[in-house]
């Protein structure tokens, strides 16, 4: 049945008439279940070929910046839960650490055991979001769930041992929230028991994919050289052969006593992304089993009773220390003006904290540097010159998560 | 040495590296300290690209990890700083530099020609702090819309921002 176009309203808009010759801008808008959040990108195309890519952030910026200033130190910990929420004990980790080295405070052994064990956990968890997340985004939907089946074990153990799933804030200024439950370590030593056998499966599924390898390989090419100019850290870095790891080069909790291998991988492509991420998750694997081993029975607080909270038996019974709960609670403890830049390796890169002090409870800077945010500048770089079914691709791979680059 | 005590051999040691640097020129350092195992210099703002670029390509500081500007408070005097933490990849020494600047003339030029990266950094600078980079290819607001009024992370702007908090 054929269409007579004469009664048709004529239109207000210029026909083109070689609608082959023009770029078309669409927004890759912030509501979309491929960027992994919300984030705009602006895409400049020639028919499938992107010309020019722009991302658009600041749909989830939250000032926590600008909070911190405002709520004295061990306040500030909750905050930093919620910035790369699928690895918030690597924040945790920062944040804390940052003010350890102005207070210039000795951390018990089992305490830097213990963050050395839940960070990789925690590392692992966040590997396990990418590979689910971004397997859907190209298209493969069994990997998902088996991924999300694994993490929750994870998420599991997390909250046995601080109260929370996503936000623990199980760390604080001095060592830990508190000592492990009572019966942990068996349930960890189940959960890296079967993980080997998830790993094998997520690489049956995915690493001998003939469609994903053609889907990853040679797409979003970035040379070592762009790489470490445009700021990349992590994974992201590694995939293009670079071989740094904060971990070994400036290492810290007790990262040094560690036996685990620095994946690098030559490629620079979606491809080698993905394989230095898989191999990481065996190596966090191989670090747990070590922490594992190495837990002795020790205290899990440093020793200034200024700046940690005492045991709740001893703060009912013993004046001063309920003298220093309450100062600890209601006024914070002054930590000494200086400053300090620690960066820590997160599971998406460097995740550094600029943490600036007056003197005062309460910090008067407080700089996250996401590595999210600095990977996702490369994405131009990355993505001009592929097709538009390559981006989604690309953006998987490096791995962002929104609440990390908007704060 | 305790585990979490402050390890100096990642930083590059102050003293000598200062007067390397001055032997390219006297006027690059006006003031170096170090503590907490980091080691910090204050250059002058005239000069930060030519110490970056020298940096970068003499001394192997290949990575800048951040760029971060900072309000030092209303009263100061200069009242803005911009720190840049630079890291050499190959040998995993961390430095940082420092930039001053006054309240009534916070501009310090670009150095996106030095590392790319440096680009978001100073546009989230300009955008929070208010420190204008000259020569910058593209310094537009990136967290906050870009008809926003004012800049968020200055110790005189109010936590709440200034809109009436309404229910409705």
């Amino acid at each position: 049945m054929s269409v007579s176009t004469s009664n048709l309203p004529t239109s207000q808009y210029e026909v083109i008439d070689q609608p082959l010759d023009t770029q078309m801008t669409i927004s890759m808008g912030p509501q979309h279940p491929s960027t992994h959040g919300v984030l705009r990108l602006e895409l400049i195309l020639d028919g499938e070929i992107i010309v020019k890519a722009t991302p658009d952030i600041g749909y989830l910026h939250t000032g926590m910046e600008k909070l911190f200033e405002y709520k004295k130190y061990q306040q500030g910990i909750v905050i930093t839960d919620r910035m790369d929420y699928l690895n918030p004990l690597g924040n945790n980790l920062a944040y804390v650490m940052a003010a350890e080295k102005l207070l210039q405070l000795e951390i018990p052994e089992r305490a830097q055991i213990i963050r050395v064990l839940f960070c990789e956990l925690q590392r692992i968890a966040s590997h396990l979001v990418w590979l689910g997340t971004h397997a859907i985004d190209i298209g493969a939907m069994t990997p998902f769930f088996y991924c999300f089946r694994e993490r929750e074990k994870i998420l599991n153990l997390i909250e046995a041992a601080s109260g929370g799933r996503m936000t623990p804030s199980y760390f604080r200024i001095g060592g830990l929230m508190m000592d492990l439950p009572s019966g942990f370590e068996n349930r960890c030593k189940q959960f890296l028991d079967n993980f080997p056998k998830a790993l094998k499966e997520f690489n049956i599924l995915l690493t001998g994919n003939t469609i994903f390898r053609s889907r990853t390989q040679d797409v979003g090419h970035i040379s070592s050289e762009d790489a470490i100019d445009w700021g990349l850290t992590g994974p992201s870095l590694r995939g293009s052969g670079v071989n740094f790891d904060i971990r070994r080069i400036n290492p810290y909790t007790g990262y040094e006593n560690y036996d685990f291998d620095v994946c690098v991988e030559n490629g620079g492509d979606v491809w080698a992304r993905y394989l230095v991420r898989m191999r990481e998750m065996e190596e966090s694997h191989k670090i747990v089993k070590q922490a594992l081993s190495r837990l002795k029975p020790g205290p899990v607080k440093a020793d200034d009773p200024k700046v940690s909270l005492p045991d709740r038996e001893d703060m009912k019974t013993h004046m001063d220390s309920l003298i220093h709960h309450f100062l600890i609670v209601t006024e914070g403890f002054n930590v000494p003006a200086g400053e300090v830049y620690f960066p820590i390796e997160a599971s998406k890169g460097e995740l550094g904290v600029y943490m600036k002090s007056n003197g005062g409870p309460k910090p008067e800077r407080v700089h996250f540097r996401g590595p999210s945010f600095v990977n996702l500048s490369a994405l131009p770089t990355m993505a001009e010159g592929e097709m538009v079914a390559d981006v989604v691709a690309i953006i998987g791979s490096l791995d962002i998560v929104l609440g990390e680059i908007d704060r | 040495m305790a585990e979490n005590q402050t390890d100096t051999t990642n930083t590059q040691e102050i003293i000598p590296f200062v007067a390397e640097l001055t032997a390219h020129n006297q006027a690059w350092v006006s003031g170096a300290t170090q503590a907490l195992g980091e080691s910090t210099i204050i250059v002058p703002r005239e000069f930060i690209v030519d110490v970056c670029s020298t940096l970068k390509h003499g001394y192997q500081f290949n990575l800048l990890s951040d760029l971060c500007g900072a309000d030092r408070g209303v009263e100061e005097d200069p009242r803005f700083e911009v720190n840049y933490h630079l890291t050499s990849i190959k040998t995993g020494k961390r430095l940082r530099l420092k930039v001053l600047l006054t309240e009534d003339d916070p501009h310090v030029n670009t150095v996106t020609d030095v590392w790319k990266t440096a680009n978001w950094h100073e546009r989230e600078t300009y955008d929070l702090v208010g420190i204008i980079f000259d020569n910058h290819p593209d310094l537009r607001r990136i967290l906050l819309p870009s008809d926003w009024d004012g800049h968020a992370l200055r110790k005189d702007y109010p936590l709440r921002g200034y809109e009436p908090y309404s229910l409705t």
